[in-house]
């Protein structure tokens, strides 16, 4: 009788560490490639960040004086500034994406088609984005000089004035942010309750006071993703600024990621120190909204 | 459904919305139009001005030909297809297993690791670009085809293991709870019990990271060099500077680097955009 129970006991002892270790080997494979590749190097870059480094020689420590010096560099605070404008205009994307989704959110002929069309600008590279972006504002022969001219007017060269520059390398970042928005709230319009809809039909909603009160609520999760991916979209913004002016002219359309390439990978020098720096300014920032977007996570987890 | 369906509405209404349906849809793609039809001018189209009037001959397969001929462009395309279908059958096997894990175990770092997982996908590139340029450089994958797959399919790991955790999390955990007490081992149930009802989610996953992959340029611009191994956003880039008055061929350069993309979420709509706004739905 007591063998039994000391066999089940083993038994049951042996299952629970079976369970123990069990999560470990399936995830052994995915953290080490992690932390090589992404948890390491965020350290390793805020170690960096307090060194006189060109790559080569010797890394010489300097404490702070990567930080202090951002302090004083005017392209450091045009670049933080543009990120700024990035952030809010970027952030048009959302209404203008609920409604071009409410536009596509009917049944006609044919709907599917218009509304994957509508999602191509998400599906391509930023770079062919950019150069077609680059050849719209191209004040010689590009699609904007002879909207202007077929109006009497001068074209603008818009790229490479210092004042514009940035609005229109956004206004180009937009038109595949938009598309991603708009998915996101064809998605959540099909998941609209059809009772809570009938129910505010009958107390007398309808139009922009049933979208407000009834529909917009319903959303709140695809807003919710919208802003996550805008943000971070708005903040990381790279490819479109490298290939349309490379930051120029005089640094005027440079955001933090380009600033930071330029100064620690490009023939304006190796400054891999300093670099850093601004990688290290720029990763907090961002660290700002990952943080709120944990927080909700979080929430959501303890609910379940 | 919102807004009112057009059926409600008297018919003048839902000939103007048929109408104005494609007229819309052309003025939001007319940046890609202009670019198509560049692709198919002849050169003394553009250099005598005509940029938008219907080309004067349309030279689809010349300039197509013209642009694989002089410059790199299978190269890079090749390269593009050598380092996106490994990045994606990497990430997305990893992911399989780190998610199940997550999902179906319950122990004291389940949350955190997820959280480690998740925060990882949002982080700027630059954080990571000195010390992975470095490490890549001192272990010999600097400048090669292997180098930027193992990059890409770790940092994609992370967003991969986000969506197939809460994947699996939504599986009826019965399933799980009955192969055990059958006391099939913890591979068995992941193998034959998990991995053929998250096909699905596989498949949304897979183009993806098909498609954001093959669309970066920072990592290309970053870890390679030369022409050898650059993959075609950052070949295409290249071509920008060397053709300087040749726009024909730059956007039939361009286009080409588009269709892989444009034709995978054709093909699998569905799975694109039920892998693009999983999480929005549930949250």
């Amino acid at each position: 009788m007591q063998q039994t129970t000391s066999f089940d006991e083993n038994k049951k002892i042996y299952s629970k560490n079976k369970l123990v270790f069990a999560p470990w080997y399936f995830l052994l494979p995915a953290i080490f490639f992690f932390l090589i590749y992404v948890i390491i190097p965020i350290f390793q870059s805020v170690w960096i960040s307090f060194y006189e480094w060109d790559g080569l020689g010797e890394a010489e420590w300097v404490g702070f004086a990567n930080y202090i010096e951002l302090l004083d560099d005017e392209y450091f605070y045009t670049s933080l500034k543009n990120n700024f404008i990035w952030l809010i205009l970027y952030l048009l994307a959302v209404p203008i994406g609920l409604f071009i989704a409410l536009f596509l959110n009917q049944v006609v002929f044919g709907i599917r088609f218009y509304k994957s069309l509508f999602f191509f600008p998400f599906v391509i590279s930023q770079v062919v984005v950019g150069l077609i972006f680059s050849w719209f504002y191209n004040p010689n022969f590009g699609l904007l000089a002879s909207i202007f001219l077929s109006f009497g007017l001068e074209p603008i060269a818009i790229l490479s004035d210092e004042d514009l520059v940035t609005y229109g390398i956004i206004f180009a970042g937009l038109w595949p942010q938009i598309a991603y928005c708009m998915i996101l709230y064809l998605t959540g319009l099909s998941n609209v309750s059809k009772d809570l809809m009938e129910a505010a039909r009958l107390d007398g909603a309808k139009g922009l006071k049933m979208l407000w009160h009834v529909v917009l609520p319903q959303l709140r999760p695809a807003t919710f993703i919208s802003v996550v991916v805008t943000v971070i979209g708005a903040l990381r913004s790279f490819d479109m600024v490298a290939i349309m002016t490379e930051g120029g002219p005089y640094g005027s359309s440079n955001v933090l990621a380009y600033y930071m390439y330029e100064t620690a990978l490009s023939e304006y020098g190796f400054r891999l120190g300093y670099g850093s720096a601004i990688a290290t300014v720029l990763f907090f920032i961002m660290l700002v909204y990952i943080g709120y977007f944990l927080w909700r996570l979080y929430k959501n987890e303890r609910e379940l | 459904m919102f807004p009112k369906p057009i059926h409600a509405f008297p018919n003048k209404y839902q000939l103007i919305y048929k109408i104005a349906l494609p007229f819309v849809l052309i003025i939001w793609l007319l940046p890609l139009i202009a670019i198509f039809l560049t692709s198919v001018r002849s050169a003394a189209d553009i250099n005598t001005g005509n940029v938008f009037g219907w080309p004067s001959q349309f030279l689809l397969i010349e300039n197509y030909s013209e642009v694989f001929r002089r410059s790199k462009a299978i190269l890079y395309l090749k390269n593009s297809f050598l380092i996106t279908i490994p990045t994606v059958l990497l990430s997305v096997s990893l992911a399989c297993l780190a998610g199940y894990a997550l999902a179906i175990y319950r122990f004291r770092w389940s949350l955190p690791l997820f959280f480690i997982f998740v925060a990882g996908n949002f982080i700027p590139f630059q954080i990571l670009m000195i010390p992975v340029r470095d490490m890549s450089v001192s272990t010999g994958l600097y400048n090669t085809i292997s180098g930027q797959v193992l990059f890409h399919a770790a940092f994609q790991t992370g967003f991969c293991t986000f969506f197939m955790r809460n994947f699996i999390k939504a599986l009826p955990f019965e399933l799980i709870e009955s192969g055990r007490i059958e006391g099939v081992s913890e591979a068995k149930i992941f193998l034959y019990i998990v991995v053929p009802l998250v096909r699905p989610a596989l498949a949304a996953l897979a183009v993806l990271i098909f498609t954001f992959v093959w669309n970066d340029f920072f990592w290309a611009t970053v870890l390679t060099q030369g022409e050898s191994v650059k993959p075609i956003t950052a070949g295409v880039r290249s071509l920008n500077g060397q053709y300087v008055n040749n726009w024909h061929l730059v956007s039939a350069a361009s286009l080409c680097a588009a269709i892989p993309p444009v034709v995978m979420f054709f093909l699998m709509q569905k799975h694109f955009i039920a892998g693009l706004t999983l999480g929005s739905v549930k949250q």
